[in-house]
C-alpha cells in the first residue's frame, strides 16, 4: 500500500515537471523552417484580407509550375490590414523572423512601413527596376523607401466609380441606363443637384451611404488633382489643417448632411450593411474591391438592383497593395522573383479573374481579358473598362507615416458631427484639433 | 541468484529513504511550483518589463530611447486619457451597483422553497457560459439605431428613435446592460452558495422575535455575506476596470470608442496606444496606471464594504 501510495505521488511530481517544462518549450517554440530536405526553397508570402484576399490561389501553381524548385506558402494571416497585420508585421521586422519572404502591404500602411528603410531588400539588385515603365509614376514611387531605394512593387489598385440602386433611381423618376446616369453627374455640384432631385422621392431611402465613403472618395480625387497632399507633408509634418482638398471634402460632406442627402450610418457597421440589403441608400463611391462588399452585403435578392457609373470629377482611387521583401528573408533572390511574378501581367490578370482586384501595372490594367471583364451581379456592367479609365487618369497622392492613425480619428470625428455629437461650428476646429492629438500621442 | 537475493534490495532501499525525504520536505515545494514558476514568466516578468518600456519612447521597428517619466506626465494632462478614465469609472459603477444588488435580489429569492429549483439555478448562470463577443455582437444588433429591437420597442410607446452611440449615457447604459446580462446570474450563485451556510438558527430566533422577512434579510442575510460580499466587489471592480471587450464590440471592433470616445475605456486607449500609434511606451504607461488605478479603487471599495454592520 505504502509503495503503490508513494508511486502516485512519483507519478505526479514528474507529471507537474513535465507540465513546467512543457509550458517553458511553447513560450520558446519558433521559427519557420524554410527549407526542405531535397533542397528545395519555400517562400513565405505573408498576406491580410478578407474574402478571397490578394487572390492568388490560381496564380501560385503557375509561378511552382514555372520555377521547378520553388514552393511557396501563401497564407492569409488576418482579415484586416491597420489594426492586425500592421502590427503583426512591426512586431515581425523588430523580431528579426517571422515576417517570411514577402509581405503584402495595404496603401494606408505603406508610408510607415516604407519610412523603416533598414527592413527592406533593395530590390534593384534583382533587376526589378526594370519594371519601372509598366507602373503609374505614383504607384511606383510610394514603393520606394526613405533611403530612395526600390523596396515594393505593386500589385492592385482600387480606382473609383460611383455605385448607383437602379431601383431606386426609377422610383426617383431618374435615369437607370450606366451612361445616362454618367452623363447626370459630370462634376460633384452635378452629383449635389442629382441626389436634391432624388430626395424623398423613393421612401425613406437616402442617397448617399456614409459620410466618410463620400468623403475619402472627394478628398483623395481632390489631392490628386492638386500636389498630392493630405494630412502630412514630406517632411513629416502635420498639415491637416493647410490642405485645401481636406477642407473641401470636409465642406462637402457638411453641404451634403445639411441638404439632407447622407445616410449617416458609419461604413463598415452592421447598420450600413442592412442598409445595402434593404436599399436604405442609392449610391456608393466604389473602388473595385467594393463590388465585392455590396455583392456580398446585398445577396441574391439583390442581384441586377446595382450598376455602376463613372465617378463625378472622372478619376479616383482608393485602395491597393503592394509586395516587399523583408531584409530577414534568407532567399532574397527567390522572394524577388515572386514578386516580379505577382505584379507582373500573368500574376495581376489571374487575382484580378479570381478576386476582381484590378491591376496597377499598365500591361495588366490594359489586358484585353481584363478591358472586356463585365460584372454579372451589376447589371453586366463593363467594370474593366469603367475601373481602367479611373486609373488611367488618377493623379498621385502621398500617405505620410502616420496617414492610417490620423485618419481613423477624423473620420470619427466627421461621424460625430453627423451624429449630433459635435455642432458644425466646432466641426472643423474638433477635426483639426484630434488630428493633432494622434500625431502629439504617437510622439510627434 | 540465491547470494544476489539479499544484496539487490540493498541499493534501493537508501534511494528509496532519500525519495521519501524528499517528498516530504520537498514535495509541497514542488507542488506549488509551477504556479509560482508560471506566474514569473507570464506575471512578474511583464510587469516589470512594461515599468521598463513605460520609461522609454518605444516603437516597434524604431527608437528605444529612455525618457523617465514623459510617458506618464503625457498621459496625466491628456484630455483623451482622463475621458477615457472617466468613462471606465462611469461604466464600472452604472454596471457593478445594480448588478450587485440584483444578484443579491435574485440570491435570496432561489434561496426560498420553490418548484424546478435546480433548473432555475442553472439557468440563472447560462449566460456566464456564452462567449463575450457573441454577447456583444447580439446586442450591438438589438441597441441599432435604425434597426435595433430596442428602439422598435421604444418606438411603439411613441419615444423617438435613441442613437446609443452618440452620448455618454445611452452608450454606458447599453455597454453596463451587456455586463449585468452575463454577470448577474454569476454573482447571484455565489451568493446563494453564500447564503446556504447561514445557520438556519438565526433566522428562527430572528422570526421568534417578530423580525419581518425584510428586516431578516438587511441585519442577518446581508451582514453574513460580508466576506463573500467583498470578494465579488474585488473581482467586480477589476474585471470592471479592465472593460475591453464589450465596449469594443459595441463601437464595430473599433478602439475609438464611438465618434468622440464616448465610451472609450482605459483598456481600449492602452491597445489603441500600442496597435494604432505604435506607441508602446505610452500604453506601457497607460497600463500601469490603470494598474495603480485598480488599486485604489479596491482599496477604496473593501473600506467602504467594511462598514457593513448588523446589529448582532
Amino acid at each position: 500500500m505504502q509503495t503503490t501510495f508513494g508511486r502516485g505521488r512519483r507519478a505526479l511530481l514528474a507529471a507537474t515537471l513535465a507540465a513546467v517544462v512543457a509550458a517553458g518549450a511553447v513560450g520558446c517554440s519558433s521559427g519557420d523552417s524554410d527549407e526542405d530536405a531535397g533542397g528545395e526553397v519555400t517562400l513565405v508570402l505573408n498576406t491580410f484580407g478578407g474574402g478571397t484576399a490578394f487572390a492568388y490561389d490560381d496564380v501560385i501553381p503557375e509561378f511552382e509550375a514555372a520555377n521547378p524548385g520553388i514552393k511557396v506558402d501563401y497564407r492569409i494571416v488576418s482579415e484586416r490590414f491597420d489594426d492586425q497585420f500592421r502590427p503583426q508585421l512591426l512586431q515581425w521586422l523588430e523580431a528579426g523572423s517571422g515576417a517570411g519572404d514577402v509581405v503584402g502591404i495595404e496603401e494606408q500602411g505603406i508610408g510607415e512601413l516604407m519610412a523603416l528603410p533598414e527592413y527592406w531588400t533593395d530590390l534593384t539588385q534583382y533587376g526589378l527596376d526594370a519594371r519601372k515603365t509598366d507602373f503609374p509614376e505614383w504607384k511606383w514611387n510610394l514603393g520606394v523607401d526613405a533611403d530612395g531605394k526600390l523596396a515594393a512593387l505593386g500589385t492592385d489598385v482600387g480606382g473609383m466609380a460611383m455605385c448607383y440602386r437602379k431601383d431606386l433611381f426609377e422610383k426617383a423618376g431618374l435615369p437607370t441606363d450606366r451612361a445616362e446616369v454618367s452623363a447626370l453627374w459630370p462634376t460633384w455640384e452635378d452629383f449635389t443637384k442629382v441626389g436634391e432631385g432624388f430626395k424623398g422621392k423613393a421612401g425613406d431611402a437616402k442617397f448617399i451611404d456614409s459620410p466618410n465613403t463620400i468623403y475619402n472618395v472627394r478628398m483623395i480625387q481632390e489631392a490628386g488633382a492638386a500636389d498630392g497632399l493630405t494630412y502630412f507633408d514630406q517632411q513629416g509634418g502635420y498639415i491637416l489643417d493647410k490642405t485645401p482638398a481636406v477642407r473641401t471634402a470636409f465642406d462637402y460632406v457638411m453641404e451634403l448632411q445639411s441638404k439632407g442627402l447622407l445616410a449617416g450610418l458609419r461604413n463598415w457597421s452592421d447598420e450600413w450593411n442592412a442598409g445595402m440589403l434593404s436599399g436604405g441608400f442609392a449610391t456608393i463611391g466604389c473602388p473595385s474591391w467594393m463590388l465585392g462588399v455590396i455583392q456580398g452585403n446585398s445577396g441574391e435578392e439583390n442581384k441586377g438592383n446595382w450598376d455602376v457609373a463613372s465617378v463625378p470629377g472622372g478619376s479616383g482611387n482608393w485602395g491597393g497593395s503592394w509586395l516587399g521583401v523583408p531584409t530577414q528573408s534568407e532567399h532574397p533572390e527567390e522572394a524577388a522573383k515572386l514578386v516580379e511574378f505577382l505584379t507582373g501581367k500573368q500574376g495581376q490578370v489571374g487575382a484580378f479573374k479570381k478576386g476582381g482586384n484590378f491591376p496597377s501595372s499598365v500591361s495588366g490594367a490594359t489586358d484585353t481579358e481584363v478591358k472586356a471583364a463585365v460584372n454579372p451581379y451589376f447589371s453586366d456592367a463593363p467594370t474593366g473598362q469603367i475601373f481602367g479609365d479611373s486609373v488611367a487618369s488618377f493623379k498621385p497622392v502621398y500617405f505620410g507615416k502616420y496617414h492610417s492613425a490620423v485618419r481613423a480619428v477624423v473620420e470619427e470625428v466627421i461621424l460625430g458631427i453627423i451624429e449630433g455629437t459635435y455642432s458644425a461650428d466646432e466641426g472643423w476646429g474638433e477635426f483639426v484639433k484630434q488630428g493633432k492629438q494622434v500625431v502629439d500621442e504617437m510622439g510627434g | 541468484m540465491t547470494t544476489a537475493a539479499p544484496s539487490v534490495p540493498a541499493v534501493p532501499k537508501s534511494a528509496r529513504r532519500r525519495l521519501l525525504r524528499f517528498e516530504q520536505r520537498g514535495m509541497p515545494y514542488a507542488l506549488i511550483s509551477p504556479y509560482f514558476l508560471l506566474f514569473a514568466v507570464f506575471g512578474l516578468f511583464p510587469l516589470g518589463f512594461t515599468l521598463w518600456v513605460s520609461l522609454h519612447r518605444w516603437r516597434l521597428a524604431g527608437e528605444k530611447q529612455w525618457v523617465g517619466f514623459d510617458n506618464y506626465s503625457f498621459l496625466l494632462t491628456n484630455e483623451r486619457f482622463w475621458n477615457a478614465t472617466g468613462n471606465t469609472l462611469g461604466i464600472f459603477v452604472m454596471s457593478t451597483i445594480p448588478q450587485l444588488l440584483l444578484a443579491l435580489a435574485i440570491a435570496s429569492a432561489l434561496n426560498k422553497r420553490m418548484r424546478f429549483r435546480l433548473a432555475i439555478r442553472l439557468g440563472i448562470l447560462l449566460p456566464m457560459v456564452t462567449s463575450v463577443v457573441a454577447v456583444a455582437v447580439v446586442f450591438s444588433h438589438l441597441y441599432g439605431t435604425e434597426f435595433g429591437l430596442f428602439n422598435w420597442v421604444l418606438d411603439l410607446f411613441g419615444v423617438d428613435n435613441v442613437n446609443w452611440r452618440a452620448d455618454k449615457l445611452p452608450s454606458w447604459f447599453a455597454i453596463s446592460s451587456m455586463i449585468d446580462w452575463r454577470w448577474t446570474g454569476y454573482n447571484a450563485i455565489i451568493f446563494l452558495a453564500a447564503m446556504q451556510t447561514i445557520p438556519r438558527d438565526l433566522y428562527e430566533a430572528a422570526a421568534i422575535d417578530g423580525a419581518s422577512p425584510r428586516r431578516q434579510f438587511w441585519q442577518i442575510t446581508v451582514p453574513q455575506l460580508r466576506p463573500i460580499i467583498i470578494f465579488t466587489v474585488f473581482v467586480s471592480t477589476m474585471g470592471g476596470l479592465t472593460l475591453f471587450a464589450e465596449p469594443t464590440m459595441f463601437g464595430s471592433g473599433l478602439y475609438g470608442g464611438g465618434t468622440a470616445g464616448q465610451f472609450q475605456t482605459v483598456a481600449m486607449y492602452i491597445v489603441q496606444a500600442f496597435r494604432q500609434r505604435n506607441n508602446y511606451g505610452l500604453a506601457a504607461a497607460a497600463a500601469w496606471l490603470l494598474f495603480l488605478m485598480i488599486l485604489i479603487v479596491a482599496l477604496i471599495n473593501y473600506l467602504f464594504v467594511n462598514r457593513i454592520r448588523g446589529s448582532r
